[in-house]
């Protein structure tokens, strides 16, 4: 989230898209009825279901799963040409001005300058700003974009490396699925740079600038369009088209929009691009950075956006540091590579916070090595692996069923069941020597050797040795979980964990403390990486979380002392956060983003201040929210260019000029001494400042604006251009397992799925409670569909993918209607996560047994590698 | 249940006033269930449950995301999920929180004929007296909402307390404290009917439904749960709430007319008797006892202590 949960209550509109809050985050959809109760705030829902967020909504529409891009094209076309946009914030605040380098191609085909069909990439070199100073007022002279008609690779680009584009968490280039042991490693020519002066155009009307072109872009998504692509009434899409963009009606600037959003947007082949294209929409219309709007992920499990920021990710480390690569030769090498310098209008600041990423990297290589890190060894940049290819979740997997991933250490997650493909990944762990399992439960995992369809005789022939390791459960640990709104909240010790249960960072140190000793007594081919790795924990045997706490928050290890206010930080103790990180080996940090988490004041995660003066719910003494405490990012942006909030009655932060400086109810996302008529940009991870309409070079591997593409398995063509239906870049994976349907073989009905509140994805199935609520699996299917088969409520019925089957009762509903898209009549069906062959009603053979996942398909988005979980097709008939 | 420190107003087939009448005026309690922002997270079954000690049943799936048809004697708090088609053809999910009414004119009470089996304490809340129940049923015929349940194994009713015991130390309900939303609200009736009414007018002004309301019928007196309902006029497409609730003629005869009949068709058999024995003198060798007893069958002396 940019913003908050509890900020939701500040806002006057909602777009809710691609997430079901009311249902899967109910506490935290309070703030959304707050919102309507106290601000007469309206909720727009648009979903494939009628579901429970659906009831509690102004205006709801029903749309096609996977057509996501389409509507808020439509929007962003609509926002346009109604004027509902925020003049001034989209020419100060985001690279609108900004003017593109010729060459640069929309995708009026499908395909953005530079695509190469043989190895389904992009060279992206077009895809960059013009370098060149204040062209305003040129736009006669100036060559305009067109959408080309040849898919032929523009040549490579040769500017010097002078000038890297910033360290974005997406796009990469870890495409597709390679085979067991390829090797497609980062080419070693140097990567095109953003220009040092952008060219820009503050009029807006030059052909090439960033608003022109998205104006371009989207003038192919007229609500004409968006009806034959997501299947939602023309007027019903205008309906919500106004009300949403209505906050910026005749330019007033006061009133804010958000959107909030889950994995019913990132469960996609172009699931990074659908959130682009809410961000997109969110700076047209000047809503980030302000509170009550934002751009806003609904977390799925209590810590997953703790995971995400402690790099469990293959492509990032703690703190969205990026991992190094084998073209990385040296840490100058890759703080080179990873380090960008600004990029903008000659008269404009940046900030480019990324320059200090240098810091970061030194910082968390002296907290992994210590002593062992240092000048004269690059920091143990030697020591970190580099990442030679995609090992993503699908990828691990895929390798694993082709055999070269041989054992698996499965924690906090239920591996098969998760998916996608389930079957793929049963039949890969088969092939496995050995698998870790450690959960609070036996689970699908760790009996993926029971699954259905596996015969005793087989079972025989199943060689993989399994380890089941009772592990603790959430209140019988303490620690802190992070939540939606980045917060890290301590939470202590419940109950201790029942019989042989251990805690999870007790066995990691166990298998840790004996490779270690293995690489001790035995050596081994590298074995400085292990040996030098530090452990100083209070216990080693039981390293306390209060200690990996303090480690991630890091400390001096020299005598600091800042020369702007004298203020000295002795050695040995905590630092107060990020911004005294240095380069130099004399501060050590975990994760500079949590840095502040655990200062010499103690453990800022426990604190449960009540406090709220401003009443905007910010509650800057309840726990500690990344980073430096601030609970709205980029909220520089909620003022105008001169430093006043936009809204007086929302004020976050403004500029004070008796003191020269940004003070406010909210923690300054921004140089605190930075005068507003210097004009630095708000976006200070950017190199350029601003937000970015426009996604240059190697931020998103399939384009810089989003377009829209179909699901890899989808009942139509693409309306917009047929040639290229799906997404370009994304590659089918292709062992025998990865099968892909279309609807000439039958396949012809859309497939979602999704979870219920009554139950936590795979684990309550093993409690009597959450049973009781939803006690048996279900396929929602259309009245109209179920009239058509001949299926009546609770009729048992199974549904075929390309893949596998799966078989459930059937939840005859209203909620899903038939849809027409473009000119065909599609149905759509839907089926909860929650079920498998391990549970209460499992073990009493109570229900069928099959795992949701054996239906979808193995495909990945190109940024974030999520799997295309929502919007597959399928065949539906009575069991 | 627990009569813990409430007074009573009411006592189901008990001869004479409840004991402590019009000696104190308590607030009267109520539940409001703003059906247009519950979200059907069934978070107050669960804490109804667990707060009175119920485990889980064994439940069907049912075409529904609704846990069970209807309350059980071991589950008297029930979302009730209801598609609805609206009249321009759309669709919309009801989600309305079911349970007792607590009535302020309860029919289970009126139908009762156990003495001290239900009670209405002084602050409207009415309540099961499990020891008192002779299970006969009666109470499920009084009942214009169909909530007493009855449990074969130990022939007794059940129904919602409205958490009774909480409420009498100044705790609200478990369903309230649990809603995530705070689609449930506890309070006074005053300051209930007038939050709800504010919520309806707003729904009313501000989102288009133009018959928003307030469901606090007056058949029955009024209830202890009122609902906010985004069509007042159609509360029977929320799940089968009456629009018009009214205790069931025959209770009310039985209660009302046929009772005073019975009494006063005791008392001039009585009358009758005593005249007989004026004019014929006794037949037995027995005291002239007015014994009239206006009580319905089953009348037992051990009643409600207040």
């Amino acid at each position: 989230m940019t913003n908050g949960w509890i900020d939701i209550k500040n806002t006057d509109m909602m777009l809710i898209m691609g997430g079901n809050p009311a249902e899967n985050h109910p506490c935290g959809f309070k703030w959304a009825i707050e919102a309507k109760r106290t601000r007469n705030a309206k909720m727009i829902v648009v979903d494939p279901r009628y579901t429970r967020t659906a009831a509690t909504s102004d205006l709801f529409l029903q749309i096609r799963a996977g057509s996501d891009i389409a509507f808020l094209g439509g929007m962003l076309r609509y926002a346009i040409e109604n004027n509902r946009i925020a003049h001034d914030y989209l020419v100060n605040y985001t690279n609108a001005a900004f003017i593109v380098k010729e060459g640069f191609q929309l995708p009026e085909d499908g395909l953005y300058s530079g695509f190469d069909p043989a190895t389904q990439t992009y060279d992206k070199a077009t895809w960059n700003y013009q370098e060149g100073g204040d062209l305003s007022g040129e736009a006669a002279t100036a060559a305009p974009v067109s959408g080309h008609s040849s898919a032929s690779p523009l040549p490579a680009h040769t500017q010097p490396a002078t000038n890297q584009s910033g360290p974005g968490l997406t796009g990469q280039g870890y495409q597709g699925a390679s085979g067991a042991g390829a090797k497609t490693a980062e080419p070693a020519k140097p990567a095109p740079t953003l220009p040092s002066n952008t060219a820009y155009d503050l009029t807006l009307q030059h052909p090439r600038c960033v608003f022109q072109l998205l104006k371009q872009q989207y003038s192919r998504y007229t609500p004409e369009m968006v009806e034959r692509i997501t299947g939602i009434p023309k007027d019903q899409f205008l309906k919500a088209a106004d009300l949403f963009t209505s906050v910026r009606k005749d330019g007033d600037m006061k009133q804010v929009g958000t959107i909030l959003y889950a994995v019913g947007w990132t469960q996609h082949s172009f699931g990074t691009q659908i959130i682009r294209a809410a961000a997109i929409l969110q700076l047209l219309l000047g809503n980030i950075g302000r509170a009550g709007g934002g751009i806003n992920a609904l977390r799925g499990h209590s810590n997953i956006q703790g995971a995400t920021d402690m790099g469990g990710v293959f492509d990032i480390w703690p703190g969205y540091l990026k991992t190094p690569s084998p073209a990385d030769v040296d840490l100058a090498t890759y703080l080179k590579r990873t380090t960008p310098t600004s990029s903008k209008p000659a008269p404009w600041e940046s900030f480019n916070y990324w320059s200090n990423m240098p810091k970061f990297t030194v910082s968390y290589l002296k907290a992994m090595y210590g002593d062992a890190a240092t000048k004269e060894n690059d920091f143990g940049f030697h020591y970190m692996p580099k990442v030679d290819r995609n090992y993503s979740w699908t990828q691990i997997w895929d390798n694993m069923y082709r055999g070269s991933v041989k054992g698996m250490l499965a924690f906090g997650m239920n591996g098969v069941a998760i998916g996608p493909d389930s079957q793929k990944n049963i039949d890969a762990l088969k092939k496995a020597d050995w698998l870790v399992v450690g959960e609070i439960y036996p689970d699908e995992t760790s009996e993926f050797w029971k699954s259905p369809g596996i015969t005793a005789e087989e079972m025989k022939t199943i060689n993989t040795t399994v380890y089941r390791l009772a592990c603790a459960g959430f209140a019988e640990k303490d620690g802190s979980m992070t939540n939606s709104a980045r917060w890290l909240q301590w939470k202590n010790v419940a109950i201790p964990p029942p019989g042989e249960a251990r805690l999870d960072q007790d066995i990691v140190a166990q298998i840790f403390l004996r490779v270690r000793d293995l690489y001790q007594k035995e050596g081994g081919k590298y074995p400085d990486p292990i040996l030098n790795l530090t452990w100083a924990y209070t216990n080693a045997q039981h390293p306390a979380l209060g200690d990996l706490a303090k480690e991630l928050n890091g400390n001096a290890l020299a005598d600091l002392t800042d020369p702007k206010t004298q203020v000295t930080i002795k050695r040995g103790q905590q630092l107060p956060g990020f911004a005294w990180l240095k380069d130099d080996g004399t501060t050590s940090c975990g994760n500079w983003l949590y840095s502040g988490c655990w200062t010499e004041a103690g453990n800022q995660l426990a604190r449960r201040g009540t406090d709220d003066p401003s009443g905007q719910g910010i509650y800057q003494n309840w726990a500690w929210s990344w980073p430096a405490n601030r609970r709205v990012m980029y909220n520089r942006a909620s003022c105008d260019s001169s430093g006043k909030p936009w809204d007086a009655t929302r004020k976050q932060v403004w500029w004070n000029e008796s003191t020269q400086l940004w003070v406010g109810n909210d923690v300054p996302d921004f140089k605190p001494d930075s005068h507003p008529k210097d004009h630095m940009g708000p976006f200070i991870m950017n190199p350029e400042g601003i937000g970015r309409i426009f996604g240059p070079l190697a931020a998103l591997a399939d384009g810089p604006f989003p377009e829209h593409y179909e699901p890899i398995e989808s009942p139509v063509q693409n309306a917009l251009h047929p040639n290229q239906s799906n997404n370009p870049v994304v590659k089918k994976f292709t062992t025998a397992a990865d099968k892909y349907a279309t609807p000439g073989d039958g396949f012809n009905i859309i497939c979602t799925t999704y979870r219920l509140t009554e139950h936590y994805h795979y684990w309550t199935k093993n409690n009597q409670m959450n049973v009781q609520l939803i006690p048996e699996p279900f396929v929602e299917i259309p009245v109209e569909l179920a009239a058509e088969l001949g299926i009546k409520g609770n009729d048992k019925v199974k549904v075929t993918s390309a893949r596998s089957y799966y078989v459930a009762k059937a939840f005859v509903t209203k909620r899903i209607k038939p849809m027409t898209i473009d000119g065909k009549k599609i149905y759509q069906i839907g089926i909860p996560i929650h079920q498998g062959y391990r549970g209460i009603q499992e073990d009493a053979g109570r229900n069928a047994r099959t795992i949701l996942n054996r239906l979808t398909p193995t495909v990945v988005d190109p940024n974030a590698y999520t799997p295309e979980f929502k919007g597959f097709l399928v065949k539906l008939e009575k069991a | 249940m627990s009569q813990a420190t409430l007074g009573i107003r009411r006592i189901s087939g008990h001869a004479g006033p409840a004991p402590g009448e019009d000696v104190e005026r308590a607030e009267q309690v109520c539940k409001l269930i703003d059906t247009t922002t519950c979200i059907g997270c069934k978070a107050c079954e669960v804490a109804c449950l667990e707060w009175n000690g119920y485990t889980f049943t064994d439940t069907v799936f049912d075409n529904s995301y609704q846990t069970m048809p209807e309350t059980a004697w071991n589950y008297w708090n029930l979302i009730k999920f209801n598609e609805h088609e609206r009249e321009d053809g759309s669709i919309t999910l009801l989600m309305r929180k079911d349970q007792c009414m607590h009535c302020a004119d309860p029919g289970c009470l009126a139908a009762c004929p156990a003495d001290g089996a239900i009670v209405q304490y002084t602050n409207g809340i009415v309540d099961f007296q499990q020891a008192n129940c002779i299970g006969c049923g009666y109470c499920v015929t009084g009942c214009p909402f169909d909530i007493p349940k009855f449990n074969p194994a130990t022939k007794k009713m059940f129904k919602c307390t409205l958490c009774v015991d909480r409420v009498s130390e100044g705790l609200e309900p478990a369903c309230i404290k649990s809603c995530p939303t705070g689609c449930l609200h506890f309070g006074s009736k005053d300051d209930m009917k007038g939050l709800a009414e504010t919520r309806a007018t707003q729904l009313r002004e501000n989102f288009g439904f133009a018959k928003a309301g307030v469901y606090d019928p007056a058949g029955v007196g009024g209830t202890g749960v009122i609902y906010v309902l985004h069509d007042v006029t159609n509360p029977e497409a929320y799940g089968g709430l009456p629009k018009d609730p009214r205790i069931p003629l025959l209770v009310r005869l039985w209660k009302g007319p046929v009772k005073w009949l019975g009494g006063w068709s005791m008392f001039f058999g009585v009358l009758g008797v005593a005249i007989h024995y004026l004019r014929y003198g006794p037949k037995i060798p027995q005291d002239g006892h007015d014994n009239r007893d206006d009580s319905a069958p089953g009348h037992r002396d051990e009643g409600v202590k207040p």
